[in-house]
């Protein structure tokens, strides 16, 4: 596998480009803009099967893709913040037609005020229509996990449609060195797709989205919620199986020196790669410091990180959005419930940061294991609530 | 039939609103006067139910699908024929 300087835009378009889907109906939005812009590219240069659907927004975007794949095909869209905001409405119709939809998603701050920076609000929003959610450290895991996002949502025991994401600027045009399946290999891995119906198929007329009041409304979303169920265990698969054909596995989240940690700090994306650069330096000081990196945020592997957190004395949960509940952000509220039902649970207090794409330091996260290490030691929580380097706070 | 049985998505066999009877919130109905009708089918190509029966086999219009028809009037409102009309409504109490 040769290695390759990409951008996360890149290494998702290359992505695209190997799964060389039949159908791509997107509408650009910075910073997920080269995504679309390189993969028309491609079409154009005929390097890829794909009919390019140059649509008017991303509600019709979303709109087509939903009619390409509930035609039978491979269809996918790329997009982010108040594009992704558009495609709402078209989201759990994706997720409730069973339509193994794949979608990178570039996370960017909401409006108003209008931001085109990083943070996780746009997708976090969008956590309950029945979509797969796998957040990417880096470009190097945006490819990985597009690729594998394909044979996850088309699994038969799923059939869901999932987004993968990677944070705006920070992943989406950042340039690293990456490595690429070769193109033999990926057109192998990726393989031939077996549709679960067709509108197209004129032999067996079907009816796809009909009305469904309070007679069986329920048992069609228990299915989805069912099949939610089964999501985790074909990622585990799906992960291993990558990791012993390219070298690299993966799992729901990454245990990053936690095991025999009393410290640990959550997050997602790209804060984990700091995180993991102040980790080694605390344990070069002897701190047990640690670091979970949630992959899987849809479905939400709640035993899972319930049981890897359980031990830790104090563990600060961090979130790149805020819900405005006024009690916690969309992270926090999870696993503080995932671990309500274990005997020994740690201290949890949460950190709001990095709203709009304001950079979070290895000082500020040295500062939040600080506060942990106190907490470990007096078992007193000052605030649970706590929101980052807000000024005038 | 419980949710297993389901296919997966909100998939069913088409034409399943054949099945389902639509008209029975009808207040007035059409009433056909075959010895006027000029078999002009107007009424079949505006019918917003498809509830115009037609013969398929010599095209000709012979009634309505009273379980779909919801007694609109249009039928009777572009039927061409006069000074009487072919398709008259009438109230479904009546």
């Amino acid at each position: 596998m040769p290695a390759v300087a990409k951008t996360g835009n890149e290494a998702m378009a290359e992505a695209m480009r190997q799964i060389n889907p039949d159908v791509v109906a997107a509408y650009p939005i910075t910073p997920a803009t080269e995504i679309a812009m390189i993969f028309a590219q491609f079409v154009a240069d005929g390097m890829v099967d794909t009919e390019f659907v140059a649509v008017e927004s991303e509600h019709s975007a979303m709109s087509a893709t939903v009619g390409a794949a509930a035609s039978g095909v491979r269809a996918m869209t790329a997009t982010s913040s108040q594009g992704l905001a558009l495609m709402y409405e078209i989201l759990p119709i994706a997720s409730g037609l069973r339509l193994p939809i794949v979608m990178p998603e570039v996370n960017r701050a909401l409006s108003a005020p209008i931001n085109i920076h990083c943070d996780h609000s746009d997708t976090m929003a969008a956590r309950d229509f029945g979509w797969i959610q796998i957040f990417s450290e880096n470009a190097q895991e945006a490819y990985d996990n597009t690729l594998q996002a394909v044979k996850i949502a088309e699994d038969t025991r799923v059939r869901l449609p999932a987004m993968v994401t990677t944070d705006g600027f920070i992943i989406s045009h950042c340039m690293e060195k990456i490595e690429m399946l070769d193109e033999e290999q990926a057109k192998a891995y990726i393989g031939n797709y077996k549709p679960e119906y067709s509108v197209l198929d004129i032999k067996t007329p079907i009816t796809v989205g009909a009305l469904d009041l309070q007679d069986y409304y329920f048992e069609h979303r228990y299915a989805v919620a069912e099949a939610m169920r089964s999501v985790n265990e074909v990622i585990l698969e799906v992960g291993k199986d990558f990791g012993k054909k390219f070298g690299r596995e993966y799992g729901l989240f990454e245990e990053y020196k936690l095991s025999d940690a009393d410290i640990a700090i959550v997050a997602l994306g790209s804060t984990a790669g700091t995180a993991k650069a102040v980790v080694d330096s605390l344990r070069e000081k002897k701190i047990k410091a640690g670091l979970l990196k949630l992959r899987v945020f849809r479905p939400f592997p709640h035993a899972e990180i319930a049981s890897a957190l359980s031990k830790m004395k104090a563990v600060a949960v961090m979130d790149r959005s805020d819900s405005l509940s006024s009690a916690g952000g969309p992270l926090f509220t999870e696993i503080r419930s995932a671990l309500f039902d274990m005997a020994i649970k740690p201290k949890l207090i949460n950190f709001i940061y990095g709203l709009g794409g304001r950079d979070i330091s290895k000082e500020e996260i040295e500062s939040i294991f600080s506060e942990l290490g106190s907490i470990a030691k007096t078992g007193t929580i000052k605030d649970l609530f706590n929101y980052l380097g807000v000024r005038g706070k | 039939m419980g949710w297993k049985e389901l296919k997966k998505g909100d998939v069913l066999e088409a034409g399943t609103a054949q099945n389902f009877e639509t008209g029975d919130w009808r207040s007035k109905r059409p009433i056909w006067h075959p010895e006027i009708c000029i078999q002009c089918l107007f009424c079949w190509i505006h019918c917003p139910d498809s509830s115009i029966t037609v013969d398929r086999t010599n095209s000709k219009m012979t009634g309505f699908d009273l379980k779909h028809c919801k007694g609109c009037g249009i039928c009777a409102k572009v039927c061409p024929t006069k000074p009487n009309k072919a398709i008259t409504m009438e109230d479904e109490k009546k």
